[in-house]
């Protein structure tokens, strides 16, 4: 397992620990794993499933403000981390073991066999984030044997849900896995990935976006690409089959709460109609008031902390909200269920007016917002990345302008047409790789 | 360009895009009647908005929407000084 400063072979796990012989202090414990860095956080993973009674996955990104929230939902009675001690000391949680990526030969290494919860955060849009409850048979549910070990890479931090499924297709399955690292930069991640022969890498579509417009994009050559997290429209989707012309472009439909859903591998967006329905396969699937409902082996249990928010339906089911529509034979993602934007009393998905805006071949980005408005309430208004153009003038980006309203009006009712298109450098890209919604 | 021109062309854009056949833009033109729909108006207020940075019809000094083409027009050169 590569991190960016160095590797680490898991097999020395099976003689030693990163946990300076301190990991038996930590036996049926509910274990705060807070790392700054990736692959000690990693490697403290793996040891302590089995051995902890609960693993909270803190994510590098969470506030230090949010931490003794987290720590009193989830009874945290010990934490791990590579923080300084001074930043851990407000939270007083005793004990405190440091984590690292040197491994120590030990003769006394605790072994597994407890059942360990593991409790996921959500990236909520507002508050704190929302705690969730896996196990390892619930995260490895989706997991099918691969012939030819892979080397999996992901844009993903491994303590958010698609990056740790990379994590377990790594760790279970076997091969080599190349981890992100906070901060590092795209080009840099690239050539590293690159470097160590990445086979089979991941990212929502808007680390897809910002990896292609990086001019290292021709560095790597992976045989699987895969898009999760986001709705993967039809454009990047075929922008990413014509730059890797040698790759399986596929997408996945997975959340923190429902687990994988699906996957998409004939290249188009959606998913088929054939797909819904309960019985006939791993996952079953249903479609109420428009909205995705995900029930099996590989969903999340409960919230933790929040009694109040029922994770399941009464039948079992996870409502995912993210709205769907039939097109014919297949589903289309059209957008978040909260998200949508009223106009006159017209309902718009931003969602489905980026994807038209993305079909314009210079547009590498695009995000939809409400603005407010005295005669309809509000109206649709967009931001667009353009691709890097240069000497690209003023006469250009009119051009690009003219052409996006004209496929919007063309592909889209008259209400859901951007009223005004902004062009910007670069649009927020939030540590979950997601765009950023709410300004 | 002034700000009546400003107005015109930002209306005859938008019932183009929109296919709306336009009525002549006179002072007196009631802009109900003009061709444009509210979405059109929706739409033309944001365009004023970005183009002159105000928009006076969401601030608490505008009591009633104007009913003439120029009384429009007078909004915006209001707001603008």
């Amino acid at each position: 397992m590569w991190g960016a400063d160095g590797g680490v072979p898991l097999a020395d796990l099976a003689h030693g620990s990163s946990l300076g012989g301190r990991l038996n202090e930590l036996a049926g414990r509910s274990v705060l794993l807070a790392a700054r860095d990736q692959l000690a956080a990693a490697v403290a993973l793996i040891e302590l499933d089995g051995i902890a009674r609960r693993i909270v996955l803190c994510p590098p990104d969470v506030a230090a403000g949010q931490l003794p929230s987290i720590a009193t939902n989830a009874g945290v009675d010990a934490i791990v981390s590579d923080r300084d001690a001074a930043e851990i000391a407000p939270l007083a949680i005793a004990p405190h073991v440091g984590a690292g990526v040197a491994i120590e030969p030990g003769k006394d290494i605790p072994r597994g066999g407890r059942h360990t919860e593991w409790l996921l955060l959500t990236s909520g849009t507002t508050g704190a984030p929302k705690m969730v409850s896996h196990d390892v048979a619930s995260l490895t549910a989706p997991i099918k044997p691969v012939a030819e070990p892979p080397v999996w890479g992901t844009f993903y931090d491994i303590r958010r849900y698609g990056g740790l499924q990379i994590f377990f297709r790594a760790v279970v399955g076997g091969g080599s896995l190349i981890l992100s690292s906070a901060g590092e930069p795209v080009a840099d991640h690239l050539r590293r990935l690159a470097s160590h022969g990445v086979t089979h890498l991941s990212g929502t579509p808007s680390h897809w976006r910002r990896a292609l417009m990086s001019p290292a994009a021709g560095a790597i050559a992976p045989r699987h690409v895969r898009l999760s997290g986001e709705i993967a429209d039809q454009a990047i989707l075929d922008r990413l089959g014509a730059f890797y012309p040698q790759a399986a472009v596929g997408h996945a439909y997975a959340s923190t709460e429902a687990g994988v859903g699906f996957e998409v591998n004939d290249g188009l967006e959606g998913f088929p109609a054939s797909l819904v329905g309960v019985g006939q396969g791993e996952v079953d699937i249903k479609i109420e008031g428009g909205s995705l409902r995900l029930r099996s082996a590989r969903t999340a249990s409960c919230y933790v902390g929040s009694a109040d928010q029922a994770l399941l339906d009464d039948d079992g089911f996870v409502d995912t909200g993210d709205m769907v529509e039939r097109r014919g034979a297949r589903y289309h993602f059209v957008g978040r269920k909260g998200g949508i934007i009223n106009v006159g009393g017209h309902k718009v998905h931003p969602e489905e007016v980026e994807a038209a805006i993305n079909r314009h071949p210079d547009v590498w980005a695009a995000l939809v917002r409400p603005r407010r408005n005295p005669i309809t309430g509000a109206v649709v208004t967009a931001e667009v990345v353009l691709k890097q153009q240069p000497g690209a003038g003023e006469a250009r980006i009119a051009a690009a302008e003219r052409e996006i309203m004209a496929i919007c009006r063309h592909n889209l009712a008259p209400y859901k047409v951007p009223a005004v298109i902004r062009f910007v450098p670069s649009l927020d890209v939030s540590a979950t790789g997601k765009l950023v919604r709410h300004a | 360009m002034s700000i009546k021109l400003m107005v015109i062309s930002e209306i005859e854009q938008i019932a183009a895009q929109h296919q709306k056949k336009l009525a002549p833009l006179t002072d007196d033109a009631v802009l109900m009647n003009t061709g444009l729909d509210s979405l059109c108006f929706a739409v033309l207020v944001t365009r004023l908005e970005d183009r002159l940075g105000v928009d006076p019809f969401s601030s608490s000094d505008t009591i009633s929407f104007p009913v003439t083409l120029g009384d429009f027009v007078r909004v915006y050169e209001n707001a603008a000084n």
